[in-house]
């Protein structure tokens, strides 16, 4: 490891953090931890190439993280209102990569929510996008690729 | 509490439901979205009679490519043959039923069932049958044991349709006045061609297909259920749902139905507004679609895409293609995708990009259209009030040059002509 670059220690500490902030509906410090060229990405069935060219079940860059946050903010968003209760688990977090300041950081998980009319179980992997900016990690891009994604899903409205 | 419903029956004499009693002219009952039975006579009655949207050709554009679609509950493979026609064949090996095909798409000559060997062309035709002496040898059994195609095929700019009826209405008499809305369509293409070629969300519902169905020109919820992401966004679509609309609601016969707003797009009369943005953010569609149109270039630009629900189960919302696929009384999936026109390099990205935002699971949309049909499903159970109440905008509805009946842009014209169409082939049992 070179100076400067997070230790695994941090980079744990960064990805609880930012699974803490989703789970709670903290929209405002979980906004907080992107950068502005950030995507956040959930596939649909399908490669994994071109999401411009494809649809996909979610595909923000900054500006449209922002929209959805601001559309749950505003507590007629009915598909969370009521919000889900939820809580994740996250696992096998490894380092993938290095690339500049960027970190590729891969990890399992598996999610709990309760919402009418019972509970439904996410899972999958996450692949994470660090950068280490003046002395702190932002979170630069995250795809989430769920195990049952080519299977059709139910309402996934929440920050996941 | 009494079951409206049976004793409704038992006083009528009728073994199932009574369904000239269920669906009124300004009213349906609740127990059509939650009863088995009628599930069961939609299935037979609807679903495997009258034409439904399967597939577009689009997406098996080479000879040899298949993909899986859904009739009714029929599993169904969509092939293109060596010789360039569409068939859908049902998935199902002659020998013991098992499925031939697995994978949702791809490219293939024939299909191979796993379980005993039995082999069939992409056309559908047995080709192989391991061990053949135990049936006499090749040449046999394979005019009686073939992969069973869809009776009747039928495509209109490129929207496969399929009917399990071997007779019946043609495809372009169930069509209607909807043919011509997938034509507007197509036209916005300067090649004047549909591609259907982005994938698909398929997002689960818990809800009966019906209230999807009806609410696709709904034109009196987008302001209450998209209000969130409407202000959030400065969206100018709520206004076209408005009391102060100059757009319709217009029932195009056979089921079909349509949001027409061309009215507004016409009086605002700047072309690519239904798009929400202007010429000069598209030139070189703009240019392609003057030079493949010439004069009437301006009137497609202004005028838009339709938005227009095909029944039982297509929705072309301007820019996205919905398909509902019943599962049961209590449980749907939506499949989404952006439309693609070619020749439109420039609008493709962004329809693209726009459709993620709006549909599907995470949709700011239609997640939340979805919210309200899941509800809704809850609250039909209810057993009183017993109705559900269609007859808004009936007091002042009317009837255009063609003979169809229009409501304004927030009445419930649509749903009429739903019901009464789902009536008639209810009641032709």
């Amino acid at each position: 490891m070179t100076a400067g670059e997070p230790d695994l220690w941090q980079i744990e500490q960064f990805v609880y953090r930012e699974a803490r902030y989703a789970d709670e509906h903290d929209y405002d410090a979980w906004e907080a931890l992107w950068t502005d060229d950030a995507f956040y990405w959930v596939p649909a069935g399908g490669d994994l190439t071109d999401p411009a060219g494809q649809m996909s079940v979610i595909y923000d860059n900054r500006s449209r993280i922002a929209t959805r946050l601001n559309q749950l903010r505003t507590g007629r968003r009915y598909a969370q209102s009521p919000p889900s209760g939820l809580r994740r688990v996250i696992s096998n977090i490894e380092v993938l990569g290095r690339e500049g300041s960027d970190v590729t950081v891969g990890a399992n998980f598996v999610l709990a929510e309760a919402r009418e009319p019972g509970v439904q179980t996410w899972a999958g992997r996450v692949t994470y996008r660090l950068r280490l900016a003046d002395g702190r990690i932002r979170l630069a891009g995250k795809q989430v690729l769920l195990v049952n994604r080519d299977q059709p899903l139910p309402t996934l409205a929440f920050l996941i | 509490m009494a079951d409206p419903v049976r004793d409704r029956r038992e006083r009528s004499g009728l073994s199932g439901p009574d369904y000239a009693w269920l669906i009124q002219p300004d009213r349906v009952h609740g127990s059509l979205y939650t009863d088995p039975r009628v599930f069961a006579d939609e299935l037979a009655r609807i679903w495997y009679r009258t034409w439904v949207y399967v597939g577009h050709e689009s997406e098996v554009r080479q000879p040899g490519d298949y993909v899986r679609k859904s009739l009714g509950l029929q599993d169904i493979i969509m092939t293109r043959g060596a010789d360039g026609r569409v068939r859908l064949l049902l998935n199902r090996c002659a020998h013991r039923g098992n499925l031939v095909c697995e994978a949702e798409r791809g490219q293939a000559k024939s299909f191979r069932c796993p379980y005993h060997g039995w082999t069939y062309k992409n056309t559908g035709e047995l080709i192989g049958f391991p061990f053949n002496q135990g049936y006499g040898g090749k040449g046999t059994i394979e005019a009686e044991l073939s992969l069973a195609p869809v009776p009747r095929v039928g495509a209109h700019q490129g929207f496969v349709f399929g009917s399990m009826a071997t007779d019946g209405p043609s495809l372009a008499e169930h069509l209607g006045e909807a043919a011509a809305e997938l034509d507007r369509l197509a036209r916005l293409s300067p090649e004047g061609e549909v591609e259907l070629t982005a994938g698909w969300l398929k997002h689960r519902t818990r809800a009966n297909w019906k209230l999807l169905a009806e609410n696709e020109t709904d034109g009196y919820h987008p302001q209450f259920v998209h209000g969130s992401i409407f202000s959030v966004t400065g969206s100018p679509i709520g206004a076209l749902y408005s009391d102060k609309s100059t757009a319709v609601t217009r029932n195009l016969g056979h089921g079909h139905s349509e949001n027409d707003l061309r009215p507004e797009f016409r009086r605002i009369g700047e072309p690519m507004r239904w798009f929400g943005t202007t010429q000069a953010r598209v030139p070189g569609y703009v240019a392609r679609m003057r030079e493949a149109y010439g004069e009437a270039a301006e009137q497609i630009l202004i005028e838009g895409a339709p938005h227009v629900m095909v029944f039982p189960n297509l929705f072309v919302a301007e820019i996205q293609v919905f398909v509902i696929q019943p599962v049961s009384a209590w449980e749907c999936v939506q499949h989404s995708t952006a439309v693609q026109l070619a020749g439109a390099p420039e609008l493709n990205r962004r329809m693209i990009s726009q459709s993620v935002g709006s549909v599907g699971p995470a949709g700011m949309l239609l997640a939340d259209d979805t919210e309200m049909y899941e509800r809704n499903q809850r609250g039909v159970a209810m057993l009183r009030p017993e109705w559900l109440d269609l007859r808004r905008g009936l007091h002042r509805e009317r009837t255009d040059e063609r003979g169809l009946k229009v409501g304004t842009a927030t009445d419930e014209t649509a749903m009429r002509g739903f019901w009464a169409h789902y009536l008639s082939l209810m009641e032709a049992a």
